[in-house]
């Protein structure tokens, strides 16, 4: 619904233009195409806190491959946001979309945007590792604070970025404890490891690949853009491990689960936080089944009372992947709103000292912007649904 | 019928710019010259224009900052179309892969200012050419024999190859890709650092202007009419004595030159690189860019690059659908105007098309 | 640790790469088959493949109503019954490629030999309102409609424009297929029910294995692909070497202008040879989705580029070169892959590309759909 009110503004100016341009008259200005969901402030402030011109801003992907995840993530952030606006008449805080479709290279533009807006304190976002590595650069000059809700690279928090914070722990948590649950919980002694050769992919493989040293029977990767993954299986085939892990995400995983599962392969399948969506279960069928799914993220539809706010926000709809940590990032944001920091060193140093209890844990940050706590949870695919199985360790 | 004929003089709209072109070459040179020095200021002052009123509103790029979309975004795709014309456009060959060049300018800076070595952007900027150049003697010395179109495929396996080997080698930062690249020297008040896009402009601006000012001599050298020959018929040029071997080769390694150079200046921008950034779907849309100017035109190149790299941060607001209008516009355009929106000009060759029969050709026919 | 699973996944290897170099080779006829009669990678090909696996999806799910899921399972047919689905399938996707297939040679293509039509006229007028409505409305439907009233006018003044007979050159070609193939992918991604996600078809034949070969299951969907492009690939090439139509197919191959001398009409032919190209796609298509029960907006851009790579392996215009080209190509990415990892696949794809065309510049077998001409 936020889409069509940003296409309806897009499209208003663009029409605007041609008119104008038709016609050849000069026109005062230019027309604002602000996506922000101002509302009138115009009312005297009763209760609650009292602000003026302030918002947050989302970065992610909002159109292109990637968008469904962004869209999913967003909806976090505008939840905290409008509940917060209710909550506090005298306070309107706009939440401003930087759709960078997942691309790096449209990154720095974005982030470049976003800085010259002066009303926005605080960054829910980049997504990715890859548009996080080039726009937070441009955000630590700026000293805007990010919280990301979803960037889970292990090497991020090495760059020194003192605007750098994270609402889950990285992949350097997860990695670890993935390794452990096949060792310890599944009592896998031979195992192989699958990467898609993406950032994500092959970092958390190699990690996975480096804990469980010898234990690696086979390891392969496959091009996600390819249908066909017949050489991984069957190589797998052929070393007939007892646990299979693969890197990536859910779309390539289902029909990586397939294709193993053709073949005759039986091992148990173990998967990373980017598997972690219904589409994995769509793609894969009855393949999906006793799959294992391991996340840093909480499950936000086990929070009765967030998944109830939600659905009343978004109706029809249940907390996504990553809805609940962009939920807490932007509540840690708008905390510090409330606090009444109203410029960004302010807000930078709030987090600092922020330590409250979100949605999927406590939000507390270390030095490096890594959050306190470094929970991994295992969850299991059951009668084509994804359920959570409990903590690992 | 009038109607027609409106819609007919729109799709030629831009042959006006040729007449004022035209216009301008009768007048003297004292106001030829003012009138180039005129618009390369306007064009100097270009990050500001947003501020002006109704031109602002045109070009204005909403939901994203305008300098760095003109750097990252304009300044690259016009060098980019800048080189690529001079393979395609000039020389007649077809480069699917052109991103591959851009990619080994981008990396070799990359790799020498930050993965492997601390050298200066100036220093690694001309290596970064000569890297380039060198990848496309590589490239050209053994497919430059083959003919038209398996060029095509073989250069955009080039481009796919290097992207895949960046991304698999931990050497070249596999997919993780390659932060805190060197930025150029700051000179004066010219400060390049993280957050103000205008110096990077005004550089890659001036680059754009010298290497116009070199390929226009170029074009107008031995060199350029040896292209034009092979372009027109090679078979006939090799019999009136041009090495045609020789003169692709050369087109092939300026091009991928220039290719080289827009990455450097990208790399030297952006700080961070990694393998995402050098797509497949990039040479096309380079190819486009081309084509949809004018192949064989520079100020077509120079007019397309601007054009694909601008439109869809103009129309930003249309979020997914503007990639589906720029595919049905390509379409319309080349329907309409299948010699791109300023072809390129037939001066000497004129006298030909009058008595041949009609058989417009922009790439070594052989129909 | 990689070589000892060379040798013996070999044989595994080898009936997956034939089958995946099948569907290379279907695809690839489509891009040899028009380039050997215009001279034109026909980029937006890919397109008419991805088409494809959506008609196999439709006939499957709309129009027969078979569900994703049975109880848990997927919805295995068998007999007499699931050789009509497959049969219903294929006739859905080859219809739909070949009409999807002539439709982009009347409006993308035609129109820039200087010869428009009618219909391509009304297909350019449409999409060009539609996309001056995508201006002033939000949904598809009210898009829609404005695009159908605004076809008229616009049509009318397109044909006026077309007829200037101009041919125009052929990068121009290229790139309006560029832009034909962009657009229809994102009218895919954009307006399909399910946006940018995967799609799954229903999976009614169950893979069971057949027999065994030096140690190696063969299963039933490998076997179908195969033996299913090894008929039409006899089927077309009986067509272009023993029919009239395909007799006029060489010739244009041969030589347009005599071709036009003697009483062919090109146009038509053209579109023969357009309509060729897309059936088999969409054969191959219907076959994909029978392996991997899946589709997507996109799917057609790698495999398309591949099929492309397999046909200039083989001697682009040359029909029994792009059987050959796209079964070394679908061998050599699975060995390769086997050797050197996975994520060289494309690598050895294109080197193995690269060293063919040095030693046989054109190509495997050469090229001749009329004859070899330079």
């Amino acid at each position: 619904m936020k889409k069509s009110t940003l296409l309806r503004a897009g499209a208003i100016a663009v029409s605007l233009a041609f008119v104008t341009a038709a016609c050849g008259s000069d026109s005062e200005g230019s027309v604002s195409e602000d996506t922000v969901v101002t509302e009138d402030t115009a009312a005297a402030a009763v209760d609650g806190v009292t602000c003026d011109g302030v918002s947050i801003a989302f970065f992610g992907a909002l159109s292109g491959d990637a968008g469904n995840l962004g869209k999913n993530i967003r909806a976090g952030a505008d939840l905290a946001v409008s509940e917060f606006n209710t909550a506090n008449p005298g306070c309107q805080v706009g939440l401003v979309d930087f759709d960078s479709q997942g691309d790096p290279a449209q990154a720095p533009a974005l982030a470049q945007k976003a800085i010259d807006d002066a009303s926005i304190l605080g960054i829910v976002g980049p997504a990715f590792s890859g548009e996080s590595k080039a726009a937070n650069p441009l955000f630590d000059a700026a000293g805007l604070a990010i919280i990301t809700p979803s960037a889970t690279n292990a090497d991020l928090n090495d760059n020194n970025w003192k605007v750098f914070h994270r609402a889950l722990a990285g992949d350097d948590k997860q990695g670890p404890a993935i390794a452990t649950y096949i060792q310890k919980t599944l009592a896998a002694a031979k195992v192989g490891v699958i990467d898609d050769a993406s950032e994500y992919g092959k970092g958390l493989a190699d990690i996975v690949k480096t804990t469980l040293g010898a234990a690696v029977v086979a390891s392969d990767s496959i091009d996600p853009k390819a249908a066909d993954f017949s050489a991984a299986v069957s190589k797998m085939k052929e070393a007939a491990p007892d646990a299979i892990f693969y890197g990536g995400y859910y779309a390539e995983a289902g029909k990586l689960a397939k294709q193993l599962r053709d073949a005759g392969v039986t091992a148990t399948l173990v998967f990373g936080d980017g598997v972690k969506d219904n589409g994995f279960i769509e793609a894969a069928g009855p393949a999906a089944d006793g799959s294992i799914i391991t996340c840093t993220c909480a499950d936000g539809a086990s929070n009765a009372e967030f998944a109830a706010a939600y659905t009343a926000k978004f109706p029809g709809e249940t907390p996504q992947t990553y809805g609940a940590e962009a939920y807490d990032a932007a509540k840690a944001f708008l905390a510090a709103i409330a606090a009444g920091k109203t410029d960004r060193a302010g807000v930078l140093e709030f987090l600092g000292t922020y330590d409250a209890a979100g949605v999927t844990k406590q939000i507390k940050w270390d030095e490096t912007g890594e959050v306190a706590g470094n929970a991994v949870y295992a969850y299991k695919v059951e009668a084509g649904a994804i359920a959570v199985i409990g903590l690992i360790e | 019928m009038s109607l027609s004929e409106s819609l007919r003089s729109v799709t030629s709209g831009t042959r006006s710019v040729s007449r004022l072109g035209e216009a301008l070459a009768k007048q003297s040179r004292s106001v030829r010259w003012s009138f180039g020095a005129i618009c390369i200021l306007a064009l100097y002052l270009l990050p500001w224009w947003p501020n002006v009123p109704v031109l602002g509103w045109i070009v204005e790029t909403p939901g994203t900052s305008f300098p760095s979309v003109l750097t990252d975004q304009v300044v690259i795709f016009v060098l980019v179309a800048l080189g690529l014309n001079v393979v395609v456009g000039l020389a007649g060959l077809l480069d699917l892969g052109y991103v591959g060049f851009y990619a080994v300018g981008a990396y070799t800076v990359a790799i020498l200012s930050s993965q492997h070595a601390n050298l200066p952007w100036l220093l690694c900027m001309p290596i970064a050419v000569l890297v380039s150049m060198l990848a496309g003697v590589i490239l050209g010395t053994p497919t430059l024999r083959l003919r038209g179109d398996y060029l095509a495929i073989v250069t955009l396996g080039f481009g796919e190859i290097i992207r895949i080997t960046a991304n698999n080698l931990h050497w070249l930062g596999d997919s993780r890709g390659i932060s805190n690249i060197a930025t150029p020297p700051s000179i004066g008040p010219l400060k390049f650092g993280v957050l103000d896009a205008k110096p990077y402009y005004f550089l890659g601006f001036t680059t754009i202007l010298i290497v116009i000012f070199l390929l226009r001599r170029l074009e107008n050298s031995r060199v350029g009419r040896s292209w034009n020959a092979i372009r027109e018929d090679e078979d006939a040029a090799e019999l009136m004595g041009v090495d045609t071997f020789k003169f692709k080769l050369w087109a092939f390694a300026i091009g991928a030159a220039i290719g080289g150079l827009a990455g450097s200046l990208y790399a030297g921008k952006v700080q961070f690189i990694n393998p995402n950034n050098f797509p497949l779907q990039l040479s096309i849309l380079f190819l486009a860019a081309v084509v949809l100017g004018g192949a064989g035109n520079m100020w077509g190149a120079v007019v397309g690059g601007a054009l694909v790299a601008w439109m869809p941060e103009r129309f930003r607001g249309f979020a997914d659908k503007r990639v589906f209008v720029f595919g049905v516009a390509l379409v319309l355009v080349m329907v309409f105007r299948p010699q791109g929106l300023i072809p390129r000009k037939i001066r000497k060759e004129r006298w030909l098309e009058s008595w041949k029969p009609s058989t417009g050709t922009a790439l070594g026919s052989k129909e | 640790m990689r070589d000892w699973l060379i040798y013996r996944t070999f044989w595994d290897l080898t009936v997956t790469g034939v089958a995946l170099g099948s569907i290379y080779a279907l695809v690839a006829l489509g891009y040899t088959l028009v380039y050997g009669v215009l001279r034109l990678i026909n980029f937006a090909h890919s397109e008419i493949f991805m088409i494809g696996t959506f008609a196999s999806l439709i006939t499957a799910t709309n129009v027969l109503g078979l569900p994703m899921l049975e109880a848990g399972d997927y919805p295995y047919r068998t007999g007499f019954q699931l050789v009509l689905i497959l049969l219903a399938c294929l006739l859905g996707s080859m219809v739909l490629s070949g009409a999807g297939a002539v439709a982009l040679e009347r409006a993308a293509y035609r129109p820039l030999r200087g010869s428009g039509d009618q219909f391509g006229a009304v297909v350019l007028a449409f999409v060009t309102a539609f996309v001056v409505g995508l201006v002033f409305f939000d949904t598809p439907k009210s898009n829609l409609i404005f695009g159908i009233i605004g076809t008229g006018p616009i049509a009318w003044m397109y044909l006026n424009i077309f007829r200037r007979g101009r041919q125009a050159p052929r990068l121009a070609f290229l790139i309006s297929a560029i832009g034909a193939s962009t657009a229809i992918t994102e009218a895919v991604a954009i307006w399909g029910p399910r946006d940018r996600e995967q799609y799954q078809t229903p999976r009614v034949l169950e893979k069971k294995t057949l027999f065994q070969l030096f140690g190696t299951d063969i299963r039933i969907d490998y076997v179908i692909v195969i033996i299913g492009a090894l008929l039409m690939m006899t089927a077309l090439l009986l067509f272009v070497n023993r029919t009239r139509l395909g007799r006029g197919v060489r010739a244009v191959a041969q030589d347009v202008e005599t071709a036009k001398i003697l009483g062919v009409n090109v146009d038509f032919v053209i579109l023969i040879t357009f309509l060729l190209g897309g059936v088999m796609a969409g054969g191959a298509a219907m076959m994909f989705t029978l392996v991997y029960d899946q589709s997507k907006f996109n799917i057609g851009f790698l495999l398309g580029v591949k099929s492309f790579t397999a046909a200039v392996l083989g001697g682009i215009g040359n029909l029994k070169g792009a059987l050959l080209g796209g079964i070394v190509l679908g061998l050599a990415e699975n060995y390769g892959s086997a050797l050197f990892g996975g994520e060289w696949k494309d690598v050895i794809a294109f080197v193995l590309l690269l060293v063919v065309l040095m030693f046989r510049p054109t190509g495997l077998l050469g090229e001749s759909l009329a004859k070899a001409r330079v």
